[in-house]
């Protein structure tokens, strides 16, 4: 029996729905907020700003993180900025822009209404960031800056040096800690969420593991607030942090959660290049570096001359011959498939062939050195750091990484997702960013779902539900618990001959291959063959030392990758299914002649949302359709 | 290149710890010293052996959750470079490193090379933050900030929160962090309204956690990471004499 899926959209006009919805929902008395127990798992951006705005508005939170502050978690290591429709430039930005440029930039596979909210609530998040003594830049005159980022037309882009993740996470983090401070948060750091319990359908509690003690507890609540992050590291090697998992997120989806558009991966042009097998996560340089550097491989295969003795007529700016107009400057996508081509092609430079210069003596020759350290010095300091190169005497080396996951838990408009009480923000959902993000707005998600819509919407909820809290002791949370417990006993008594990396690493590389930048039904079919394999074998031959009654890294890791090398297949499921090109999903059966990417809008103009039916069952898949009232949709044309 | 490496274990905080030494084969300097610790791990795991336990999490060097003493520095050798950013070629074949947890009585062992910071929570709970809710901020234009104040504040606001200033500092004292939370604050209009309270609470729950004294010999500004300087400190010293006056406590 298929789920049928209410997205709760409001009526009313695109630009007075938020409002109309504000004006009609139900509220909690404040009185009766101190009986609602909210459990928030993960203090990203999303986790910290909702759980701090919980705090302050009298409900009793228990917050969880696996880090050991929630001061670490990866939003902190966003460069670039945060998106905002202020237009203090003057330059013709509005709210409609925003959400114009969102929603085609999403390859319009996102929702209309979710993303006009969140383009309207971007300037309450500034606000209320500059308020909590957020250090963003400032011009002279002592007003806010603000820069173009990633293509737009406007500069509406807010930042704090190449720090911004920082200093909003930051912001939530001291917001958070005040209320732990007056007693309305709880904080778990070094806790890590094994399971969701659901009583009578509904998300009542979960099951966690203290990282230290190795003890399994059961926290009951109200509701359950899922903000853990995206699942690049199913490619074992992207941008993000060693510890980003899908375990929260996976875990709901085998108790019942949809989850949408799973294939919907960004991967990022210039990062720095594998070193070698020792390689444990990869590093994002600002994409900014494209506007002075000149994108080439040697045209000649084998030749393996310094790049400074390759002349000019030996080299391939394949980008500037491929996309004359838009050169070095091409979207994300067009860039990574690019560079992915010329290296298949065995054109690929450094060791592994899997890279391809970046090169800035163009422009240093023309603005001179001191014009390219004041633009970009901070960068080449960082990119010397780890490859010992200069890249002020010889080319960059970049290659594409894998770096935001638009797909994740499917949410209403009220961000719930359809198992009542189970609600889902930030990175961890997928509801604003359609098959692909723009530039700078991730931090503009995490924040607008966690300051201003989450703790707006989850009011509804309470003030309509009639079961409240159960005693942590109930047979379902015992039942969990259990299931926990014999999972973590099974992993440990496995004693096998292979590490945990040694399979994440063996199921990356297949992801990377054959679900990466480009896929085809065939490398699908393939990597959905192998990855129960690789699975089957884990189970039968993986080695994890230690106990479960202490801090063990090797096991926590092991249960993260256990999930990954299921997620794996939902992932391959739903890349397989969509026939189509879109975004941060490229077929290569469905491209233009250019090789751009080939929407269906006829067919595929849906959101794919996928139900649990069993491990290796293929899931159940539930169409939202997506419905545009206000938007025309457009081809995308870089040539 | 071939490495001996001397790593402190220690099974969990009630259990005394010892150095174990071990052997880093075929390491390349390519690698990250985290890197180089994870191929240590997976030969130690491949024998059925735990692995060493060490923080860390983005690898990029703003997170702040790895540490390491490497050979009694810090972050190791290099200036203003976190342990996950420090790599291998500083390193050249037979080195010997020793490599230990943060020691400082606030920061209790958990496990090997991994200690417990919950003590720089507490004080910025204690009040590194201004008491604003959600909802009713004023428009972000309405304040101008000179922009030099703003790029103190940065600086100052650039702290990553790793330890590494406390591990330094033969008191273990922790007044470079709390120092920079309290300028950060302090140089920009918004933190200035609970700046007294702040500055003495903070101090009070620096002290609390049992963090010594400063005696102004500056290793924790060497130590730093990401290059917070002594001046926050002073500036700290400043305000707090002036909230202490004003709130005749002292």
């Amino acid at each position: 029996m298929s789920i049928k899926l209410n997205s709760k959209i409001p009526a009313g006009p695109l630009d007075d729905k938020w409002t109309r919805y504000r004006q009609e929902m139900k509220l909690v008395n404040p009185a009766n907020k101190r009986k609602f127990d909210v459990i928030v798992v993960g203090t990203g951006l999303a986790g910290a700003s909702a759980a701090a705005t919980f705090g302050e508005l009298g409900y009793n939170v228990k917050a969880f993180c696996f880090q050991d502050s929630p001061r670490r978690a990866h939003s902190i290591a966003a460069q670039g900025g945060i998106n905002a429709a202020k237009n203090y430039r003057n330059d013709g930005d509005s709210v409609y822009r925003l959400f114009y440029d969102t929603i085609k930039g999403g390859d319009f596979r996102s929702r209309e209404a979710n993303v006009y909210r969140l383009a309207e609530v971007s300037v309450h998040i500034i606000d209320q960031c500059v308020a909590q003594g957020v250090p963003f830049a400032r011009e002279y005159g002592g007003l806010l800056d603000n820069r173009s980022f990633g293509g737009a037309q406007v500069s509406r882009t807010f930042y704090a040096r190449g720090q911004t993740g920082q200093q909003l996470l930051l912001g939530a983090y001291q917001a958070l800690e005040r209320q732990i401070h007056l007693g309305s948060v709880k904080m778990y750091p070094r806790t890590e969420m094994l399971d969701i319990v659901l009583i009578d359908g509904q998300a009542k509690g979960i099951i966690a593991r203290d990282l230290v003690t190795g003890k399994i507890e059961a926290h009951s609540a109200n509701a359950v607030v899922l903000a853990t992050g995206g699942y690049g590291n199913v490619f074992f090697l992207s941008t993000n942090a060693k510890g980003c998992n899908v375990t929260a997120t996976y875990r709901a989806f085998k108790k019942g959660a949809l989850f949408a558009n799973p294939c919907y991966t960004q991967i990022h042009p210039t990062c720095i290049p594998v070193s070698g097998d020792h390689q444990s996560k990869l590093t994002l340089m600002s994409e900014s570096l494209r506007n002075d550097g000149r994108v080439w491989v040697p045209k000649k295969l084998g030749d393996n001359r310094h790049p400074g003795q390759i002349p000019d007529d030996a080299r391939d700016y394949y980008l500037e011959r491929k996309y004359p107009s838009y050169g070095n400057l091409a979207p994300r996508d067009i860039a990574s498939r690019a560079a992915k081509q010329v290296c298949d092609e065995g054109r690929g430079v450094g060791p592994g062939g899997r890279g391809v210069y970046l090169d800035f003596s163009d422009a240093i020759n023309r603005f001179g050195k001191h014009k390219i350290e004041e633009r970009y010095g901070n960068l080449f300091e960082m990119y010397e750091r780890i490859t010992g190169e200069n890249a002020y005497e010889q080319p960059m080396r970049i290659y594409p990484a894998v770096h935001y996951t638009m797909g994740g838990l499917w949410v209403d408009y009220e961000l719930m997702s359809n198992i009542p009480g189970l609600f889902v923000i930030g990175e961890a959902n997928f509801s604003d960013h359609g098959a692909n993000r723009l530039g700078a707005s991730a931090l503009m998600q995490g924040l607008a779902d966690g300051y201003f819509v989450l703790p707006q919407t989850i009011a509804g909820y309470f003030a309509g539900q009639k079961n409240g809290r159960y005693p942590n002791d109930h047979p379902e949370f015992r039942k969990a618990e259990e299931e926990a417990r014999s999972r973590i006993n099974k992993l440990l008594s496995i004693k096998g001959k292979r590490t945990v990396a040694d399979f994440h690493r063996e199921l990356g590389k297949l992801m990377w291959d054959d679900v990466g930048m480009a896929r085809t039904e065939a490398s699908l079919k393939q990597a959905l063959k192998r990855i129960p394999e690789i699975r089957h074998e884990f189970w039968e031959n993986v080695n994890v030392p230690g106990s479960a009654s202490e801090l063990n890294t090797a096991l926590e890791y092991a249960g993260r990758v256990a999930d990954f090398l299921e997620f794996a297949q939902l992932l391959a499921y739903d890349a397989l299914e969509r026939e189509e090109s879109c975004g941060g999903h490229f077929r290569e059966e469905y491209q233009t002649e250019d090789g751009e990417a080939l929407r269906n809008d006829e067919k595929f103009s849906y959101v794919a949302a996928w139900e649990f039916k069993g491990v290796d069952q293929f899931p159940e898949l539930t169409k939202e359709p997506l419905v545009y009232e206000e938007v025309r949709m457009t081809q995308r044309s870089y040539k | 290149m071939n490495l001996t490496l001397r790593i402190w274990r220690q099974k969990n905080a009630n259990t005394p710890g010892e150095f174990v030494t071990y052997e880093a084969k075929d390491v390349s300097p390519d690698m990250s010293f985290l890197e180089m610790l994870d191929v240590v791990n997976e030969e130690l795991m491949r024998r059925g052996e735990e692995p060493i336990a060490f923080d860390n999490d983005c690898r990029e060097g703003i997170c702040g959750m790895c540490s390491l003493m490497i050979n009694g520095v810090p972050h190791g050798p290099l200036p203003q470079t976190a342990t996950c950013q420090l790599h291998m070629r500083v390193y050249k074949d037979g080195d010997a490193i020793t490599i230990e947890p943060w020691r400082a009585a606030p920061f209790p062992v958990i496990k090997d090379l991994i200690v417990d910071r919950s003590a720089f929570d507490r004080i910025i709970q204690s009040g590194g933050y201004v008491s604003v809710s959600t909802g009713g901020a004023p428009d972000g234009n309405t304040l101008p900030i000179p922009k030099d104040d703003a790029d103190r504040a940065f600086d100052a606001a650039a702290c990553i929160g790793c330890g590494a200033c406390v591990a330094a500092c033969k008191n273990a004292s922790a007044v470079l962090f709390t120092s920079a939370k309290i300028s950060h604050l302090a140089l920009m209009p918004q933190g200035k309204v609970e700046q007294d309270r702040r500055v003495l609470k903070m101090v009070a729950q620096m002290d609390e956690e049992g963090f010594g004294a400063c005696t102004n010999i500056g290793s924790c500004e060497a130590a730093c990471p990401k290059g917070i300087t002594l001046d926050n400190i002073a500036r700290m010293n400043r305000l707090y004499l002036k909230a202490s006056v004003k709130s005749g406590l002292e």
